[in-house]
């Protein structure tokens, strides 16, 4: 086996070299964190998850450190009972998101919370949505100290400003039970509308037949007045709209059937069309539910506040006090300690900052801000604790202003037509034609009431099941093909906008480029063994991102006892060795010069220049190929936030013709796109920062790029997986074709139309050719475009052998 | 002949039975959650105090 060759973690499979492997109970850990989290776990009797499934923790570094402050917001009576489910006396419950859960041993470990802790009665974790819902005695236990369990071994949940401010999400269950009641009512309605099909007169069913109509009558009520529901207040809204949609016909179906089939029944003329109705409401809520595919554990909704924290540690003449982010104000004075996020704009009043942006930009390396620097709001600290004072509330930051725009909240695929809705307008149009024309010739030659029942039979046979049906099953099979390949659509819509992307913007940063995997080289002169053993002895403590690269790329090297060593804060780290004095940090630190061109870091010898390591991004792999393939059919943009150092670089990768834009603002990015849309192109963003939130918005799709879902996303229309960025071209291709789909599987709609039709207008519409040629028509719709989606995607899987 | 409505009618109401149990389990949440009860029954009784005399573990298998 492998393991014996190479050293791994026994809590999270890191792979380590022998000299930096903690030993503890004669298995070996990367680090202290992984060992404690081990202990915890032995002293409790929880081994057995290790026995699940191999090295199942997640890298951990010093819980210990701050875990104590870091939560001691929860103790305030006001922020718990926010957070808190249910609470009965004692009894409490509180619903935690973990990001960590990602296994069966996590469930398991979880699920034995009280094995930790006595006071836990219960535990129920829900992996999908990655929650776990913790029943524990108040009385003997606080939030903060399950918290604090949580995050000693390694499973700290994630509390955000969301958890408290929004409404606890709302399950919609609705849908389920009206496809119930739709479900067992059609099912029931067959079978009473059977006998009446078979045998037209006798004695046995002028006995039956009132009691059998009249419990149809009965079932059908709920299916019109509730299951139907939804279909009624859509085509209301539609007409409020001056908007023809779909829903406006299913709802004149409906109503048509309903009331004819009630008049028939008060005057005993005949049994109705009962089974019809319902079998089509059913079949619409089918569609309904096939089509809403929810992926638990993604969000296309988030904002700000789904990351920013639920408290600060405010300083009141010298006195700290936790506060709630909310009630913080602009000359407020508060502390952020390492790994806290910055939740106002301010200023730095005390302390140098490293500020990392990366949630905000995508920029990865940090940001250094001396005393008097303004900071904003998303920020994250790096390092040792920093004072601020705030300048703008929470809502009225720079960055939380712009996400938490009223413009983004419109939904716009309210204001673009949908395919089906299109086509609908004019199939309404032809529709009323053809009942006035048909009635009008009934009412000359026959009689007014045989044209009322000619116009009825055209409107019910014209209900547009078959249309209505075809763009959610194939919408919503696409989506679902989308999802086993890692792109997560937010609804079936997207892939109808898909099918209209003329020109695709790429943002630079963590999208083009690897998000936090810098290429480093270094220039100088050739380092000897003892010094490269040297700074990365300096590095190993360093929590710079810089550091742990520098780290990672002398790995080799040995270990060296440094006799003094310290790390000076946005400047670069000191050491002694040997009498020598080694200096590693930014150009002034260490005595050099820069062209401040790239990202770099100097070393020095008793002040003497050796060398530099340099920083270039990192980028995806096969993007030129990407490009290429994708310059053919579409125009290609590239939003940069950067300067233009890398503009030789993106050139030699990319085709011609790709435009390029560096130093954009987020504003910039956005308006780019609306200048664009302006000029009649329809836009694909593919971005990945908060800082692309705005453009990913206003773009047609937006798709947020993400090299690891359980991370934060802006809002957007749909979540890429970072290395299926090369497959965009065929996801693109897939939604064209779909389109295409949608128009031959209308045609055959409309063919079954005109046969129905034909029935109606000579006035033969019985219910039995009603009951059987539409639910005919439905299924052969709903299968044909099943099987021609699932061939098409099918050609996911081949460009995956290719690549 | 006239078992028949005695019939039609338990009939119905066997049916009316189902839907109310299946609207009942919607509302209790077990739709929400299809993937962890599936993990949680095989663990159920691996609980011991000493987690080694357990069931053989992956690497014991290799």
């Amino acid at each position: 086996m492998s393991s014996k060759e190479k050293l791994t973690c026994y809590h999270c499979g890191l792979e380590m070299s022998e000299n930096e492997t903690v030993w503890f109970d004669d298995k070996p850990f990367c680090c202290n964190g992984c060992k404690t989290v081990y202990e915890i776990l032995n002293q409790n009797k929880l081994t057995q998850y290790y026995k699940i499934n191999e090295a199942p923790g997640i890298k951990t570094e010093q819980i210990d450190q701050h875990i104590k402050q870091k939560y001691a917001y929860l103790d305030e009576p006001d922020i718990e009972k926010k957070l808190l489910e249910f609470e009965d006396g004692p009894v409490k419950i509180v619903n935690f998101y973990i990001p960590n859960i990602h296994c069966s041993s996590c469930i398991w470990v979880l699920e034995n919370l009280d094995k930790i802790n006595p006071y836990i009665t219960h535990s129920e974790v829900n992996f999908p949505t990655k929650n776990v819902r913790i029943t524990y005695q108040g009385d003997h236990l606080t939030l903060r100290q399950i918290v604090e369990i949580l995050a000693s071994i390694a499973y700290p949940p994630l509390i955000s400003l969301d958890d408290v401010e929004k409404d606890k999400k709302k399950n919609n269950k609705k849908l389920l039970y009206q496809l119930a009641i739709a479900g067992f009512a059609f099912g029931n309605i067959m079978l009473m509308s059977l006998p009446e099909y078979i045998q037209q007169q006798g004695f046995w069913i002028e006995k039956f037949a009132p009691l059998f109509r009249w419990l149809m009558f009965a079932l059908s009520l709920p299916v019109v007045f509730y299951a139907a529901q939804d279909y009624f207040e859509s085509a209301l809204k539609g007409l409020r709209q001056k908007i023809v949609n779909v829903d406006i016909l299913i709802a004149l179906g409906i109503s048509v059937l309903f009331l004819r089939s009630t008049y028939e029944i008060f005057t005993g003329t005949g049994p109705g069309y009962f089974d019809s109705l319902t079998g089509l409401v059913f079949f619409l809520l089918l569609g309904k539910y096939f089509q809403r595919i929810t992926y638990d554990y993604l969000s296309f909704e988030r904002d700000y506040k789904s990351y920013f924290p639920i408290a600060v540690t405010k300083i009141i003449n010298g006195q700290e006090k936790i506060t709630q982010i909310k009630d913080l104000k602009a000359g407020d004075r508060f502390l952020i300690r390492n790994e806290e996020i910055i939740p106002v704009d301010g200023i730095l009043m005390k302390n140098k900052a490293l500020i990392d942006y990366s949630f905000v930009t995508g920029e990865s390396m940090p940001v250094e801000k001396e005393v008097g620097d303004k900071v904003l709001a998303g920020g994250k600290q790096k390092g040792g604790y920093i004072e601020i004072e705030a300048i703008a509330d929470v809502d009225n930051s720079y960055l939380t202003k712009l996400w938490s725009r009223e413009a983004f909240k419109d939904d716009k695929q309210q204001t673009i037509k949908t395919l089906t809705d299109k086509i609908s307008q004019y199939f309404t149009f032809v529709i009323l034609s053809i009942a006035i024309i048909v009635g009008l010739y009934w009412a000359l030659t026959d009689h007014w009431s045989t044209a009322i029942w000619v116009v009825t039979a055209v409107l019910i046979v014209a209900c547009p099941c078959a249309l209505a049906l075809s763009a959610p099953f194939a919408f919503g099979n696409i989506l679902r093909r989308f999802g086993y390949h890692q792109f997560y659509l937010k609804n079936a819509r997207v892939v109808e906008n898909m099918s209209q992307i003329d020109s695709l913007v790429f943002d630079k940063t963590g999208t083009l480029t690897k998000q936090d995997k810098y290429k480093l080289t270094y220039q100088g002169e050739p380092l000897s063994s003892v010094d490269k053993a040297v700074f990365k002895t300096m590095v190993k403590a360093s929590n710079h991102p810089l550091s742990r690269l520098i780290y990672q790329h002398l790995a080799q090297a040995g270990q060296e006892n440094l006799s003094s060593l310290k790390e000076i804060p946005g400047k670069g780290i000191e050491a002694v060795f040997n009498g020598a004095i080694y200096k590693l940090g930014s150009a002034d630190f260490t005595n050099n010069k820069t062209d401040n061109k790239s990202t770099e870091v100097y070393l020095s010898k008793n002040n003497q220049k050796i060398g530099k390591f340099i920083f270039t991004a990192n980028y995806r792999p096969g993007l030129s190929d990407l490009f290429n393939k994708l310059s053919k059919k579409y125009t290609l943009y590239v939003l940069s936030g950067d300067n233009a150092n890398e503009k030789q670089i993106l050139e030699k990768i990319l085709p011609e013709g790709v435009t390029f834009k560096f130093n954009q603002s987020v504003h910039d990015k956005m308006n780019f796109i609306r200048d664009l849309q302006k000029a009649g192109h329809h836009v694909m963003m593919i971005g990945d920062g908060l800082n692309d939130a705005g453009a990913l918005q206003q773009a047609d799709v937006g798709v947020a790029l993400s090299d690891d879902t359980n991370v934060f996303t802006p809002s957007s229309d749909a979540i890429l997986q970072g290395n299926k960025l090369i497959q965009l071209p065929v996801f693109l291709e897939i939604s064209k074709q779909t389109k295409k789909i949608i128009y031959v599987s209308f045609l055959i709609a409309f063919l079954y139309n005109i046969i129905g039709l034909g029935f109606a207008v000579t006035n033969h519409l019985t219910p039995i050719v009603a009951a059987i040629l539409m639910p005919i028509s439905s299924i052969s719709i709903v299968i044909f475009v099943t099987i021609m989606t699932n061939i098409i995607s099918n050609k996911l899987k081949n460009s995956k052998l290719d690549n | 002949m006239i078992a028949l409505y005695l019939t039609i009618f338990i009939s119905l109401i066997i049916a009316l039975i189902f839907l109310v149990l299946f609207m009942k389990s919607v509302k209790a949440g077990q739709y929400e959650d299809t993937y962890t009860p599936s993990v949680r029954m095989i663990f159920e009784d691996e609980f011991t105090d000493d987690p080694d005399e357990d069931l053989p573990s992956e690497k014991d298998k290799n």
